[in-house]
């Protein structure tokens, strides 16, 4: 797979392509193969439960954010508006079982284990850079399968125009929900074009580890090309429908968050600048980043927006 | 309460570091790195609750002084309006020093486009013309107008809140708590206010019917 070079990403960003990914290749297999086979199962317990998992295509050579700052700095309100309070609130989350419902205009619908699921779907990883609309920004290596082709084993019909995903709803352990702060449960949507294109994905794991509760454990979605929020969070149903859903943050203020949410320099949120972003972990003296496009995916995405006006359709 | 003159100085001493305190930790806490991913948004958010913090606590001592009918409360009013604009200062700093990288096409990029930033900067302007006016030689220079310009604090006061409001996306929360407390403190002066105009205009009333 080619990976495509963007010219815009700061040099001090990038870890020669060649070099990054031998590197994390050579990790993997020592951590996978010599590590594993040769020292005694108590050792063999500490490698990374993912650290076999291919690098799939679209992950660029970004060098990822720690892992540290990754997951004690996350948006989910269903726990706690704070920041790092969710890392220690959402360890109260059973993620086993789980199972998602799949409703709507599909052939296959039902329940069904997040287990099937995930053997329907090998794994792999993918690198990607996350854009919270607050404008911070930051590099995830994410485990997880396209969206893409897990929708289509459910056999969409022709009247499904569009993907809604909706949040787990348990306000005993979820205490956010308790508050007012957005209309609960949480959901989402795609358009089925975008559900379908190749860089929507699902996580189950990041950093080669099983996915962190805070983080969205057990399943979350990721679409690089639009700000963090989209990205919604403990998916349990996946809904097919005809009509545009009518998703969270745009209920709580229409009209500063519109149900595409790409990414775009050009248009500023109502009450603050999106041309640029901070880039999370870096050092204080380090200067914001300008934001790019489509967060940088325009080559993969940009097709899908054509004729529309991204300045009114937001 | 009576203490000679030393032992006010020694209190405010004491006062003096305590305030000065949160800005050491604060200074500790971005040189051992302990301010999390995204360490000048910490450290700008927590200089801003700093900021409105003492500008609560300085409009609290005027009501303060009418409860414990002592006089003591106004010693500190101008070390906490002080305190208030060396803690905006720092937020003002943070924000064009570390957030803006000092670059003028960022400012005005960013600035006009977001409202809660501009009332920010609308708010220090006030407080630097507080700051300025506030040594005693200037009390003396402006007499009744200091009076006056002072008033001020009340408009920097309420945008101060606005400010914040503006910034949340969602959970109004905190900023609500501060809206209460200023809500309080202004509510305080505004029904003195219209009690001092009742009682001259039934002053008024008396002596023109007698």
């Amino acid at each position: 797979m080619l990976i495509k070079e963007r010219t815009s990403i700061l040099s001090s960003e990038i870890t020669s392509e060649a070099i990054f990914l031998n590197r994390r290749k050579l990790i993997k297999a020592a951590a996978g193969i010599s590590v594993a086979a040769l020292l005694p199962a108590s050792a063999r317990a500490q490698v990374k439960k993912y650290a076999q998992v291919p690098v799939g295509p679209y992950s660029g050579a970004l060098q990822p954010t720690d892992y540290e700052d990754v997951a004690n700095y996350t948006n989910y309100y269903e726990f706690s508006t704070d920041k790092k309070s969710s890392t220690v609130l959402a360890k109260n989350l059973q993620t086993s079982p789980w199972s998602i419902a799949v409703e709507g205009e599909a052939e296959k619908i039902g329940v069904f284990n997040l287990e099937d699921i995930l053997k329907n779907n090998p794994l792999e990883e993918r690198i990607y850079r996350f854009r919270c609309v607050e404008a911070w920004a930051m590099v995830v290596p994410w485990i997880g399968f396209p969206l893409g082709t897990m929708l289509k084993q459910f056999k969409p019909t022709s009247k499904a125009k569009f993907v809604e995903f909706t949040t787990l709803y348990d306000p005993k352990v979820m205490i956010g929900q308790k508050t007012n702060v957005l209309a609960w449960p949480y959901v989402e949507g795609l358009r089925i074009d975008e559900a379908m294109n190749p860089l929507a994905f699902l996580a189950t794991g990041m950093y080669d580890e099983t996915l962190p509760n805070q983080n969205g454990a057990p399943l979350r979605l990721v679409v690089p090309w639009k700000y963090g929020f989209k990205s919604i969070k403990a998916i349990v149903k996946i809904r097919f429908t005809e009509t545009m859903p009518a998703t969270a943050w745009s209920k709580m203020g229409p009209s500063e968050y519109g149900f595409y949410a790409n990414v775009n320099p050009e248009v500023a949120h109502p009450r603050w600048s999106q041309s640029r972003e901070r880039i999370l972990g870096a050092s204080i003296f380090t200067p914001k980043r300008k934001t790019e496009m489509f967060n940088g995916y325009g080559d993969q995405v940009a097709s899908l927006y054509k004729g529309m006006n991204l300045a009114k359709q937001y | 309460m009576y203490l000679s003159k030393r032992g006010w100085s020694f209190i405010k001493i004491i006062i003096f570091f305590l305030c000065l305190s949160p800005f050491l930790l604060l200074i500790n806490s971005t040189i051992q790195d302990q301010l999390g991913a995204n360490p000048i948004q910490a450290l700008h958010f927590n200089l801003g609750d700093w900021a409105l913090r003492f500008l609560c606590i300085g409009l609290a001592l005027k009501p303060l002084k009418r409860l414990t009918k002592q006089s003591w409360p106004l010693r500190f009013r101008r070390m906490m309006g002080l305190f208030t604009f060396f803690y905006a200062s720092s937020h003002f700093l943070v924000y064009i020093v570390l957030d803006l990288s000092l670059s003028w096409e960022e400012f005005v990029d960013e600035v006009p486009k977001s409202p809660y930033i501009l009332v920010g900067l609308f708010t220090y302007l006030l407080l630097i013309a507080l700051a300025i006016t506030s040594t005693k030689a200037m009390q003396k220079r402006l007499g009744k107008r200091w009076v006056q310009l002072h008033k001020l604090v009340y408009v920097a006061g309420i945008s101060a809140v606005i400010h914040y409001l503006w910034l949340v996306k969602s959970d109004i929360g905190e900023p609500l708590i501060y809206a209460s407390i200023m809500f309080v403190l202004l509510g305080f002066r505004l029904q003195n206010y219209i009690k001092n105009r009742k009682a001259v205009a039934a002053l008024v009333k008396r002596r023109s019917t007698t």
